[in-house]
């Protein structure tokens, strides 16, 4: 079936089978590999993008249900001259990951988090990710890196 | 997944309509637990009529002592709604407590009721508030929605297309999560509702049931001693790797009394 959007400023049409998931447009047919499939049971995170300006978990969404929408991936947030967006230079400064497997779904989740609670306190902070898992960090650095850059944002 | 075909109708009709083909159609909401299931292939069904294309299923309304969500309205929206914090913060606090942030971007009230997770939270508040669901069909009572495990009232091709909360006197939900899946191992709404006292209980049993014993102790004395020696019995309860009947027994009488000292 034939599906347009808007994904990172730039139109995009193509034609998928019904049950292609929207990580698997996203990865396969847009080649934006950012955006990474954990868990694929819809609880770790990683695959978080943005959909119509609110945080979706991409593994549990279709391809189809984003016909129309404006999507925001990992690859959209930093400036078209490099410049790393604020939540992703907090996390480079604060140490706020070591694999990175889990980091573009943190981010992308950091960045809506930021958008409903300007400022949280920490425990704000822990709570509202609890749907983005990290096996490496134990989260002190990431919860470190959105404190951070709220006071930018 | 299975592969299926895919429909996005604009309005309800086409929605009934859709659904009344025949084959094996079902509806698509926020798909939270059905692209999930259909992920594990424990779902199949031949066909998804997408929802999402329908506005008039969206949306919060406050009518006078009552206040009626669209079917289609996210559980994020319902957390963060003004009228539904300041007139029924129980509900906006349950809804806030669903699943993660991502989940309640995408989830749905009429997606959620109408698969009736025996771990899920708004059953316990559709009962608990003494709510009504409304359907493309008729009216059903919150007492006689709930049949059993993933099991309701809702007939083949019966589409919800919004819930409606009668405003209570006070309210409080309460759960105790599941710390991997925060889904609930049990949750207890206590609502003290114009027509009288309800304790509704989700995650412990197949479906979510009230406590006769504790609303009949709250009504003369809304307080945690009420029903402090009050327990159901763990016979019947769910038993897991996640917790026993006698503990989910347990868990019981602790959320009703922290939720009635919560909705004081």
């Amino acid at each position: 079936m034939k599906i347009s959007m808007s994904v990172n400023g730039k139109r995009v049409s193509a034609d998928v089978e019904e049950r292609t998931l929207l990580v698997a447009f996203i990865r396969d047919s847009l080649g934006l590999t950012g955006t990474h499939i954990g868990c694929d049971t819809g609880q770790c995170g990683a695959c978080t993008v943005h959909m119509n300006g609110r945080a979706v978990k991409s593994c549990n969404v279709l391809a189809l249900q984003a016909d129309g929408a404006e999507l925001l991936t990992i690859e959209g947030l930093a400036a078209a001259d490099g410049t790393l967006h604020p939540m992703q230079e907090a996390f480079r400064e604060n140490h706020g990951l070591q694999c990175g497997f889990c980091t573009p779904g943190m981010v992308m989740s950091a960045v809506d988090l930021l958008k409903n609670h300007p400022s949280p306190a920490e425990d704000t902070i822990r709570a509202e990710l609890d749907g983005n898992l990290c096996r490496c960090t134990g989260y002190h650095n990431i919860v470190k890196a959105i404190k951070a850059a709220s006071a930018k944002l | 997944m299975y592969a299926f075909k895919y429909q996005k109708p604009r309005s309800i009709a086409e929605a009934a309509a859709a659904l009344g083909k025949g084959g094996d159609a079902k509806l698509l909401a926020g798909g939270q637990s059905l692209i999930a299931a259909m992920k594990l292939r424990l779902s199949a069904p031949s066909d998804l009529v997408d929802l999402g294309g329908i506005g008039e299923l969206a949306g919060i309304e406050v009518e006078g002592a009552s206040i009626s969500i669209g079917a289609m309205t996210r559980h994020a929206e319902v957390a963060a709604s003004a009228e539904v914090q300041a007139r029924i913060p129980a509900l906006a606090g349950l809804a806030a407590g669903i699943g993660d942030r991502m989940v309640r971007n995408m989830g749905t009230i009429g997606g959620s009721l109408a698969h009736n997770d025996p771990v899920a939270d708004y059953p316990a508040a559709v009962l608990g508030l003494a709510a009504t669901v409304h359907t493309n069909k008729r009216k059903i009572a919150a007492d006689d929605f709930f049949k059993g495990m993933f099991e309701t009232a809702l007939a083949a091709g019966e589409i919800i297309v919004s819930v409606s909360f009668p405003v209570p006197k006070r309210a409080a939900y309460i759960k105790f999560k599941n710390p991997a899946s925060r889904y609930a191992i049990v949750g207890v709404m206590a609502a003290a509702t114009a027509g009288g006292v309800r304790v509704a209980v989700t995650g412990a049993a197949s479906s979510v049931f009230r406590v006769a014993a504790m609303e009949q102790a709250l009504a003369a004395n809304w307080s945690p001693d009420a029903i402090a020696g009050i327990a159901v019995p763990a016979a019947g309860l769910n038993g897991d790797m996640h917790a026993s009947a006698e503990y989910r027994a347990h868990l019981i009488t602790v959320m009703a009394r922290r939720a009635v000292e919560a909705a004081k």
